[in-house]
């Protein structure tokens, strides 16, 4: 089922469509709703290796639909310390909660005030509604 | 820009909420809620596809079946009248210009359905023919519940003129899906209360998303991507719709391939490894993948591709470069996905 559309306030942003949710040094990472939209149904997700090291603005891994693939862009600069598995098993997680069972990787930063560069949600919002 | 066209169901389509993309020139839905969920609706019980971009030549009169038989792949002989043929249009070199269904209404009158991106070709090679697609709003019904929940009887590849749901059709035992159903070809006046009463019946709107997927697990070809003028039916596998005795347009090149093999051909696999395999992608031991999606059915990567002709044995093992990571796959049998008995 999928979700509805939602942008949570507590989440940073990142103009292709990522979200971040910072930890003290740790970042858990997803993909947003609008992304997993313009997408469909998720039926891949190419994780990167654990312990792999990951810049902001760079790929990290790909989703695929049915129809389409898409690199994943990491928000933050960082290493891999956990990959989702259940969206490795049920890639339609993703759809089903991209903020919460969706999440994709979480990233040990390093650099915490990178995250300052990102957007904050009505930023995002206003980047969608130019889309 | 060119314009891109629309059927006469392009306001239901938009209404639904579908996702609608360029294709062949049309604005075409893709899909309505999820591919996935339109490929198992159709596997297991019943959906709908609009699909009036599909072009019709026809021609009818003294010698038609002469004409068809001198320019087309298969015997024309060997239908009668109802009754449908899959058929290729080939060039001097073999090459397949498109894959069509003829319709034989008489022995001298005949009614082509080919896709739509080849219409314009096709109708230049067949010159003597009459373009009537915009004579035609064409609906595919498939899966298992299509035909009791139309109410309709066809038996595979005859056609008959009749009324679905109310409506003056052609009804015909065709489709793209390897499930029973039909496909209706109506006005495009009458397309909209078609479409609205197949609805009704509790069939699911599907769009060529799905269409695709459902094609290539069944290994339909799809012109374009497994075959196309530089590729002969010979290499596609296609040498069964090709009536190598009779004389037509690059018959030569076909009874040579025929007789001496082909260097590639095109061969159907599943991964063994996770990912999916796209069109383009390189087979390292030698080949090409030409169409790739993941299979709704067997929740795999699948694909059709042309490989090494020493290598196309079923049960061979592949390795295919997804976007630089090497994954394994296998050949199998065609078809990929057979429905349990």
């Amino acid at each position: 089922m999928a979700a509805d559309e939602s942008y949570p306030e507590e989440l940073r942003y990142h103009r292709e469509h990522d979200w971040a949710r910072v930890d003290g040094d740790t970042a858990t990472v997803g993909i947003t709703w609008y992304a997993q939209d313009a997408l469909g149904e998720l039926v891949h997700f190419e994780p990167p290796a654990e312990g792999a090291s990951v810049a902001a603005d760079e790929s990290y891994g790909e989703v695929e639909s049915v129809k389409a693939v898409s690199d994943l862009i990491s928000p933050l600069s960082g290493e891999v310390v956990e990959v989702n598995p259940i969206v490795v098993e049920e890639p339609e997680k993703v759809n089903d909660d991209p903020y919460g069972d969706g999440w994709l990787i979480k990233i040990r930063l390093s650099d915490p005030g990178e995250a300052d560069g990102l957007l904050d949600v009505a930023a995002y919002k206003a980047l969608l509604d130019e889309q | 820009m060119q314009t891109l066209r629309r059927t006469p169901l392009y306001e239901r389509h938009a209404a639904l909420g579908a996702r609608l993309v360029p294709f062949a020139g049309w604005e075409m839905p893709v899909q309505y809620t999820s591919i996935v969920g339109e490929h198992r609706a159709v596997r297991t019980s019943a959906g709908v596809f609009d699909v009036s971009h599909m072009g019709q030549l026809q021609l009818a009169g003294d010698g038609a079946r002469d004409y068809f038989q001198a320019r087309l792949s298969n015997d024309l002989e060997k239908v009668g009248d109802g009754e449908a043929q899959y058929t290729l249009l080939t060039n001097d070199e073999g090459g397949i210009v498109d894959d069509l269904i003829a319709y034989r209404r008489a022995a001298d009158d005949y009614l082509l359905v080919v896709n739509a991106a080849n219409v314009e070709l096709d109708h230049s090679a067949l010159s003597e023919t009459e373009d009537v697609s915009a004579q035609w709003a064409l609906l595919a019904v498939q899966g298992p519940e299509a035909l009791q929940r139309l109410g309709i009887d066809v038996a595979p590849f005859t056609f008959h003129e009749g009324e679905a749901l109310g409506v003056q059709c052609l009804i015909a035992g065709t489709g793209y899906t390897g499930e029973r159903g039909c496909e209706l070809g109506c006005a495009p006046d009458d397309a909209v209360r078609l479409w609205d009463a197949i609805l009704d019946a509790g069939i699911v709107p599907c769009g060529l998303g799905a269409r695709d997927t459902l094609r290539l697990e069944v290994c339909y070809p799809l012109h374009g991507n497994d075959i196309s003028p530089d590729r002969t039916p010979i290499e596609a596998g296609l040498g069964w719709a090709c009536a190598l005795e009779k004389e037509f347009t690059g018959v030569d090149v076909l009874r040579g391939q025929k007789e001496t093999g082909t260097a590639e051909k095109l061969v159907a696999f599943v991964m063994d490894d996770k990912g999916i395999p796209r069109q383009g992608m390189a087979i390292e031991e030698g080949g090409t993948v030409t169409s790739g999606s993941l299979s709704p059915m067997l929740d795999q990567g699948i694909g059709l591709a042309y490989v090494d002709a020493g290598l196309a044995a079923p049960e061979t093992k592949l390795t295919v470069d997804l976007r630089g990571r090497p994954r394994a796959a296998h050949i199998v049998k065609k078809p990929i996905y057979k429905r349990e008995e």
